[in-house]
């Protein structure tokens, strides 16, 4: 049994409680406990650390500092939680005067951090820590015949950590063959969604959006497979607006990879959050009968 | 002492970590301009915004929105040739133009980064329907409408929160803060 401390984010909350629960859902299956930290606070998302970088890794490392005390390696299921607590820790533990500054504010909360934790994000921790073999071998309704684009986005893969492949990597895509999918080749994959541009230069992020789900329907994929809160939004709740902005009529459902792990698993859909999305999942066009998937909204073709 | 320092050295000194002035050493090969997803609504691309800043064109900078269109995707900071982290040149802008008070007219990333960080300094936890009072106001009516329509049916689905969330320890959470901006930044 495999256990980490979890970070969930304040996305998770509400607004991205299908990925919250299908993370757990399967997990659990594949003998990895996720233990949520205890009052654990907003990782600053991007604003912060543009306003303020000290208060920034301050915010960070009072969830660091928290989940230090359990001894786990933390987990969190946002991109942008992810980078923020990666890279404060990655700093603190090079950086002596940053590190003490920070552990002095830490102070009125009893915490101190030390720089035992490690940081990972909740795709590496299936990636790695379980791997596509062992992650087949959980698999009981195999995905066929569903062709997946694999969305990487921003904040898990940049910016570099050490020398890993930032331009082309792979691991989206085995996790997706592990379900027994065909991940389609994706050009855009690694591109932006626009993130909370959506809110503060809204045409830029609309545009950026066109050009994703652009590129996912011309390769043929019937889903787009996320792994943030941010770009699961941001495509998904503003796929309408892009419509209306370009003249386009797309109609792509967008799902966080841990629903279609669990779809692959047999959880049933209510289990994974589904049935709480604005473009509702279809039915694959190669089996006689759906096997997954969701009838009770027809979307316009 | 007498030495004025150059706007290009202001904007290095805001950078995390680093040594000297890493935009110097940019050689404008428009790698960055051409990887940005974000550039055609750019007043100016990085590698332009680059040049002025070394050629210390502070008040057209300053007045420029090419920063607050940063999405911060780190795009560019990957495929700098030069390893200039541009994403972070881009937060130093940011920051510098909040605490001049000193943007272009129109924007909404100013209004929404300080009711952002004033929300998580009252809670420690986000909290959507604050945070859409910051822009919502400066939208159109169209874009208005589609903004209440879409937080609407959030809302019938169960994903937007009708209550803030706070943490327990909020008033530890607090002098933690007060111990970081020790003045004026809990009013």
């Amino acid at each position: 049994m495999k256990e980490f401390a979890y970070f969930p984010g304040c996305s998770l909350e509400k607004m991205a409680s299908s990925y919250h629960m299908s993370a757990l859902e399967t997990t659990k299956r594949l003998g990895v406990k996720l233990n949520e930290l205890d009052d654990w606070n907003c990782c600053g998302a991007t604003t912060y650390f543009y306003i303020d970088e000290l208060l920034a890794y301050t915010l960070c490392a009072r969830n660091l500092a928290i989940a230090e005390k359990t001894g786990l390696d933390v987990v969190a299921p946002c991109s942008a939680c992810y980078k923020n607590m990666f890279f404060t820790a990655a700093h603190l533990k090079k950086d002596e005067d940053l590190a003490e500054h920070v552990n002095f504010a830490l102070e009125e909360d009893n915490l101190h951090f030390n720089g035992n934790v490690n940081v990972k994000h909740l795709i590496e921790v299936f990636a790695e820590d379980i791997g596509p073999e062992e992650l087949k071998r959980s698999v009981t309704k195999p995905l066929e015949g569903m062709k997946i684009a694999p969305y990487y986005g921003c904040q898990i893969v940049r910016p570099q950590k050490e020398k890993e492949n930032v331009e082309q990597p792979q691991f989206f895509e085995e996790i997706l063959s592990a379900l027994g999918a065909t991940p389609v080749n994706f050009p855009l994959k690694m591109r932006c969604c626009g993130g909370s541009l959506i809110l503060s230069s809204r045409i830029a992020a609309l545009n950026m959006l066109r050009n994703l789900l652009q590129s996912a329907v011309d390769a043929q994929a019937s889903v787009i497979a996320t792994a943030c809160p941010l770009c699961q939004v941001n495509l998904e709740v503003y796929q309408q607006q892009v419509n209306l902005e370009f003249g386009t009529n797309f109609s792509v459902p967008i799902m966080y990879f841990t629903q279609l792990v669990g779809m692959a698993q047999g959880i049933p859909n209510k289990q994974l959050g589904i049935g709480k999305e604005f473009v509702a999942i279809k039915p694959t066009p190669f089996k006689a009968e759906p096997v997954w998937g969701l009838p009770r909204k027809t979307t316009k073709e | 002492m007498s030495d004025t320092i150059t706007f290009s050295q202001e904007i290095a000194n805001l950078l995390h970590a680093v040594d000297g002035e890493p935009l110097k050493t940019c050689i404008q090969c428009g790698t960055c301009s051409g990887t940005c997803p974000a550039v055609p609504y750019m007043d100016h691309t990085p590698r332009l915004l680059i040049s002025m800043i070394n050629r210390g064109m502070k008040d057209e900078v300053m007045e420029s929105n090419t920063f607050w269109y940063c999405a911060s995707c780190y795009h560019c900071s990957v495929r700098c040739p030069q390893d200039i982290d541009i994403t972070e040149l881009m937060y130093a802008l940011k920051r510098y133009s909040i605490w001049r008070r000193q943007y272009k007219e129109g924007l909404i990333g100013p209004t929404f980064s300080e009711s952002f960080v004033k929300m998580i300094v009252r809670s420690g936890r986000s909290f959507e329907p604050i945070l859409a009072t910051s822009y919502i106001f400066s939208f159109n009516t169209r874009e208005f409408l589609q903004e209440i329509q879409g937080a609407t049916e959030l809302l019938i689905k169960g994903r937007l929160p009708l209550l803030p969330a706070r943490i327990k320890r909020l008033e530890n959470f607090r002098r933690m803060i007060g111990r970081i901006i020790p003045m004026g930044g809990l009013e």
